[in-house]
């Protein structure tokens, strides 16, 4: 007994349209994007937002049945798979679960060097009253352990850490200890210039498993500059640093980040040279914060936004280069930029994220047992603005320091969903909230938008990659395609047809 | 490769499952044998305890009170160890388990709640479920050597209810190391009460291939025949991930799911996150397929583009592809590394350009039925 077949026409169109949320930017005079609540975008030539949103698209147009197929509006038959979009929604914004990963121990202020953009005010190397106690070590440890979140890191800084090495033994123990009762995972990372670097600390590292992080700002004139010591000499003991600790704990084991100064702006292509000379295979391509001595000494270290937009595109662009002649380089912040704009997951990276990141995903902890939501508030605080300060470890439970007036005010700054100027911008899915940055530069945690360095950093850099993904060759596309899968050029391509 | 016969049946009313012996064994053992001979009379052999008796010549009645088949019209194909089944109807002689095949399977039922315009095995409306289950139960305890791979086809099994956890909770028992993978169109798993007692039978090594054939509801819903069926998938593949399921992702290749292939790529990318499989396969000319010619044929050769663009999409996302029944000629060059020979041992044959072809070994070549209609570049591809 065969069967019949029923025609399309049996198969119903829907007689109207309902639009889900998604929003658009113009992005050349012929073409615009659109892009929903989860990131997901579509480029369309331009005039598209304004047809759809008019409700002059037909069930019948293939632009329909996109549109429909990547959630920007549903019709009468869509309604069992808005589930879909649920779930679509709950995965990108999986990184809140577990609340604070990110512990920031501040174990003393000392520090030999005196850098120009440093975020604190410094101390003498001897100076023991700014190194935590073993009391205020204690309770902090107590709070940080307290986080749900079964995977933990413990980021040990300073000043110089290494200069309060017993602090460091102390803090790592108890750590461990409480983390292996609790059954959580700890990663420990000490931040440091390196240059108290001895075998003993390293012995220490190795059998601890601790990584190390270091800043290598470029090729020694601009680091030493960068970075004063009274010898002159911080970039010739951050390249031994990075070999002495790479050949003790492994080659993957130590990090470096750069600042952009002033002097670094001119210098792009040397300074991502000195990441290859180093054998590094990411580069964060990172401006100053506007926060400690930075802003003082902003006749050293201050330029515009967009005389770093253009340093980010220049460094980027050799960056390119270099992997398409085979040496694999990560730019760190268009990596997780480009994952936010191809992946359906966040990200973990906490300047990036709404609701932001501080004290959601990162607390600091000042050496006195101040909690700070960011180690940008913590630099404030040096200057006398205390108006991140959640509380002390000393006298506040976590629920406390959570609910304190500090942190609700925060938070309610913090969602980009809710903030003017951010609320209807298209890339509202890829950016982030960042009340600490808005109100050390505008005085104000909610901010404006448009002379907000924040803002136009993200517009451009987020303009820039749509122009990479959508433009670029086939080289471009592959690199960006083997940076978000963690892979190289080659082991991209070769997953790829050829 | 053959796996039916047939001839006449004497003295059984219900089917009878047996594994295959040439020789005559020790009587102790004959429970679950099946005595596979040339004729009865030359030495008339003791036919006690067998399962059955097939034989090629001819047997008149009363020979034996043993279920027998004879005047069977080969029995070369039958070797020791093949677990048959026989038939007391139409004295068909069925293979249903091969051990030295990596091919084997079992099929579930005939019957479909989907009605796919290129079914290349058209349901039929009849309640097998029954008689299948049992037999199917039966075949798991005769299976031996048990097989490394199997897989559960039909029709759609989900339709079997019940019948199908008995079926996963014996080989969950009896073969517990052997990779079962089964084709449903996952429409069933949208509920999910049937999804977590299926998940409760707790099969240690159980995957799944569903299909999905478009991103827009309306074209998959109408390939398949079926309203709502896009949904009901969709939630299912969820329902499935939810409870730790691995499932294939199956796209047949013909006019009305190439339209929207790259779409259908990217959503596989952005809404089935857990998606780690896509199979794209050539479309097959039988059943159902060559009555709708019309609509779905486009020679594979104009698809290919569409097919690069869409494994390139996947293949960034980390998703491994894999490509089906496409001969190499045909596709293109930068696809090839994806292409798979799992056309079945005993479909799979070339055809006569096929000759002197210096790819022919990695080559799929074709269903047999497949060379009634073929891609205008088929070619030889010479020996560079």
């Amino acid at each position: 007994m065969a069967r019949s077949f029923l025609p399309i026409s049996d198969f119903g169109l829907s007689k109207s349209y309902r639009l889900l949320p998604f929003r658009f930017r113009r992005l050349t005079n012929e073409e615009e994007i659109l892009v929903n609540e989860c990131g997901e975008f579509l480029a369309v030539p331009a005039g598209t937002a304004a047809r759809v949103i008019r409700k002059q698209l037909s069930p019948n147009d293939s632009l329909y049945a996109t549109l429909k197929a990547k959630h920007f509006l549903y019709d009468d038959y869509s309604s069992p798979l808005l589930d879909v979009l649920a779930a679509k929604y709950r995965t990108k914004f999986d990184f809140i679960h577990g609340s604070t990963k990110l512990h920031i121990f501040v174990v003393t202020l000392r520090c030999d060097h005196s850098c120009h953009y440093c975020q604190v005010s410094r101390q003498t190397v001897t100076k023991g009253e700014f190194d935590m106690s073993r009391e205020v070590a204690s309770a902090a440890v107590d709070r940080m352990l307290e986080s749900p979140s079964p995977h933990i890191t413990l980021e040990l800084q300073g000043g110089e850490p290494l200069l309060a090495f017993d602090t460091i033994k102390y803090i790592v123990s108890i750590a461990k200890s409480g983390a292996a009762q609790r059954s959580k995972e700890l990663d420990i990372v000490i931040t440091s210039n390196l240059a108290f670097l001895t075998d003993e600390i390293l012995e220490y590292c190795r059998s601890e498993s601790i990584k190390l992080s270091t800043s290598l700002d470029g090729p020694d004139f601009i680091h030493n500059s960068n970075r004063p010591r009274p010898e002159g000499n911080s970039y010739q003991l951050a390249i031994e640093g990075i070999k002495r600790a790479r050949r003790a704990l492994g080659f993957s084991q130590v990090a470096a980040l750069m600042t952009t100064t002033q002097l670094s702006l001119q210098h792009p292509m040397e300074i991502v040279d000195e990441y290859v000379r180093q054998s590094f295979h990411t580069i964060f391509l990172r401006p100053i914060s506007p926060y400690g001595f930075a802003l003082k000494s902003a006749h050293k270290t201050g330029y515009e936004m967009q005389a770093f937009l253009d340093f980010y595109r220049a460094g980027l662009s050799h960056i390119f280069e270099l992997n398409r002649k085979g040496y694999n380089l990560v730019e760190i912040y268009t990596k997780i930029l480009l994952q936010k704009i191809l992946m359906p997951e966040g990200t973990g990276y906490v300047d990036l994220q709404s609701p932001c990141g501080a004290g959601l995903n990162v607390l600091v902890y000042n050496y006195d047992g101040d909690v700070y939501a960011t180690d940008e508030s913590r630099m404030l605080a040096e200057m006398h603005d205390h108006t991140f300060k959640l509380g002390n470890v000393l006298t506040h439970t976590r629920a406390q320091l959570f609910t304190s007036p500090a942190f609700v005010a925060l938070i309610q700054a913090g969602c980009n969903q809710s903030l003017p100027g951010c609320s209807d911008c298209a890339y509202q899915p890829y950016c982030g909230a960042d009340p600490v940055y808005h109100h050390a530069t505008q005085g104000d945690m909610y901010g404006h938008r448009a002379w907000s360095g924040f803002c136009t950093r993200n517009m451009s850099t987020i303009d820039h990659i749509f122009s990479l993904l959508l433009k670029g060759d086939d080289d471009i596309q592959d690199i960006l395609w083997a940076w978000v899968n963690d892979c190289n050029l080659t082991e991209m391509r070769a997953g790829l047809p050829q | 490769m053959r796996l039916h016969t047939a001839g006449k049946a004497l003295n059984f009313r219900k089917p009878v499952l047996g594994r295959v012996v040439v020789e005559p064994i020790p009587r102790g053992m004959r429970k679950d044998a099946i005595l596979v001979l040339s004729s009865l009379t030359e030495s008339a052999p003791d036919l006690d305890g067998y399962a059955a008796i097939v034989v090629s010549g001819k047997v008149g009645d009363g020979a034996t009170s043993r279920p027998l088949v004879h005047s069977v019209r080969e029995t070369d194909h039958l070797r020791p160890g093949y677990v048959i089944v026989i038939e007391p109807l139409n004295g068909f002689v069925r293979t249903l388990y091969r051990p030295d095949s990596p091919h084997n399977t079992l099929f579930a039922t005939e019957r479909c709640n989907s009605n796919c315009l290129m079914c290349s095995q058209p349901p039929v409306d009849k309640d097998d479920v029954a008689a299948l289950t049992e037999r199917n139960l039966r075949l798991i305890e005769l299976m031996s050597p048990l097989p490394e791979y199997l897989c559960i086809t039909g029709g759609e099994p989900t339709l079997l209810g019940d019948h199908l956890l008995d079926i996963l909770k014996k080989l969950r028992d009896i073969t517990p190391s052997t990779d079962v993978h089964m084709l449903t169109n996952g429409r069933r798993f949208a509920w999910s009460d049937f999804t977590s007692e299926f998940a409760a039978v707790g099969h240690p090594r159980l995957s799944l291939g569903i299909p999905l054939y478009s991103d827009d509801s309306r074209i998959h819903d109408y390939i398949v025949q079926a309203r709502d069926a896009f949904d009901q998938t969709i939630l299912g593949l969820h329902q499935l991930a939810r409870h730790g399921f691995e499932t294939e992702i199956r796209i047949v290749l013909h006019a009305l799911s190439v339209k929207r292939l790259h779409h259908l790529s990217e959503y596989i990318c952005r809404n089935l996150t857990f998606i780690h499989h896509v199979a794209f396969m050539g479309m097959e000319h039988i059943g159902y397929a060559p009555r709708n010619m019309n609509e779905l044929w486009i020679d594979p050769v104009d698809y290919q583009e569409e097919l690069e663009r869409s494994v390139r999409i996947l293949a960034r996302f980390g998703i491994d592809v894999r490509i089906y029944n496409l001969q190499l000629c045909v596709l293109r060059q930068s696809l090839w590394q994806y292409s798979k020979q799992a056309i079945s041992d005993w479909k799979n044959i070339y055809v006569e350009v096929c000759d002197g072809c210096a790819v022919r070994e990695k080559c799929g070549g074709f269903f047999h039925w497949d060379t009634k209609l073929q891609s205008r570049a088929l070619h030889r591809i010479p020996p560079c």
